[in-house]
């Protein structure tokens, strides 16, 4: 005599579970709405329709840094898409393209081992430039 | 104002929208309904001239339009919600169709997301300044919302101070919130405003015009005295001069300036400037 459920009962039984507690969940029976596209935005704030000055305002030096954020403000709205164009250059380019042409003499002498050092040689400036290629095998040729 | 009464009175009697770019610049009355530039070829005036049709889909050439204050969306129409000057204003950088908003007057301020107006702290509960800005609710202001504020480090603030903020939340279905940092966590100017000074109530239409960028009388203003202005979009003005006198003379052509001519202005300023 089993005690417990058959294993296909019990799966009959799970089923009807399920579908007891689907149909209990609530749906809309409503044909699919589709959104219409606007075109119109509504906006309720006045900053977009008129360029307002910014609200603190100093004359005559009466508050020294209340105009200087007056420029800064105001200047950050008049001139928002003017960008400088000429960046001033701390170091010229032929002055970089030098120190590259050194440094790479210098720091791969770091990383070079003690046989490869007769590689890297001092002119008479001190700069270090590597001179001579790597001493490859030679296959010969018989 | 006879005249644009009764030609609004007209149209409103023959209930047929207006293009909208027609009636820039004139009066307009809450309920008309506006044609933006797109529709009125659309429903243009009778069926005696018969238009070719264009083989270019106009459906795709719409642009997106804003409408800003005094005006509101109503299908495919603005229909206007207060009683002004239509403006409009064309695009700048070239997207969207540009603003079209009523010019209209009114004392009586609603919060707006990023205004930048004066509030009344009245009171301190925990974390939290309650601060009148003049709208239906007082605007709550958290003391962390100031440049360089921790727990530790509170702001100096009480009851009774003056507040420059903007609104960060500002809609019809919540409390009004304000802070007094951008978004970069820069002051820029917002924050208690200083001793001293005279703190009045204006029109916010007078706001408008006084903050507008070619504004002479806030040129004419600056060359009197040295003195410092705050305005509140919410129309109230603070204002501070060396002495009591020119403070309340300052007040008073600020509150005055809104109903008169320039001539009169002018004549006003000329006096002062000589005593």
């Amino acid at each position: 005599m089993q005690r417990g459920l058959d294993s296909e009962t019990k799966k009959q039984l799970e089923e009807e579970e399920k579908k007891i507690i689907s149909e209990e969940h609530w749906y809309l029976d409503l044909p699919e709405l589709k959104e219409k596209e606007s075109f119109i935005i509504e906006e309720q704030s006045f900053l977009l329709c008129e360029d307002l000055l910014y609200g603190r305002m100093s004359f005559r030096g009466f508050n020294p840094e209340v105009e200087k954020l007056m420029l800064q403000m105001n200047a950050k709205h008049k001139a928002e898409e003017v960008e400088d164009e000429t960046v001033e250059l701390d170091v010229s380019d032929e002055e970089m393209a030098r120190r590259y042409e050194t440094l790479v003499g210098t720091i791969g002498k770091k990383f070079a081992r003690k046989r490869d050092h007769a590689n890297y040689e001092e002119d008479e400036n001190g700069d270090i430039t590597p001179i001579k290629a790597k001493k490859m095998f030679l296959k010969p040729q018989d | 104002m006879a005249e644009p009464a009764s030609v609004a009175a007209e149209s409103l009697a023959g209930s047929r929208a207006r293009a909208a770019r027609t009636v820039l610049g004139q009066v307009v009355l809450p309920g008309e309904e506006l044609l933006l530039p797109e529709q009125e070829d659309a429903e243009g005036p009778g069926g005696a001239v018969e238009r070719p049709l264009s083989l270019n889909a106009r459906a795709c050439s719409r642009v997106r339009v804003v409408c800003g204050p005094g005006l509101r969306r109503c299908g495919d129409r603005l229909l206007v919600t207060k009683c002004g000057r239509l403006r409009h204003k064309e695009p700048g950088s070239g997207s969207g169709g540009g603003v079209y908003w009523v010019d209209s007057q009114q004392k009586r301020y609603v919060p707006v997301k990023g205004d930048h107006v004066i509030g009344i702290v009245t009171a301190k509960s925990g974390d939290i300044f309650k601060v009148d800005v003049g709208g239906s609710e007082p605007a709550s202001l958290s003391y962390l919302s100031f440049e360089g504020a921790t727990k530790r480090n509170r702001p100096n603030v009480q009851v009774g101070d003056l507040i420059y903020g903007q609104f960060v939340v500002a809609n019809k279905d919540m409390e009004p919130e304000m802070v007094c940092i951008d978004s970069c966590g820069r002051a820029n100017g917002m924050g208690v405003i200083g001793q001293d000074g005279l703190l009045f109530k204006v029109t916010l239409g007078l706001i408008r015009k006084l903050l507008a960028p070619d504004c002479e009388i806030i040129q004419e203003v600056g060359k009197l005295y040295p003195l410092e202005i705050v305005f509140g979009m919410n129309g109230r003005i603070w204002v501070k001069a060396k002495t009591i006198q020119q403070t309340l003379i300052l007040a008073n052509i600020l509150e005055a300036c809104e109903h008169m001519t320039s001539d009169q202005r002018k004549q006003i300023f000329s006096r002062l400037a000589e005593s």
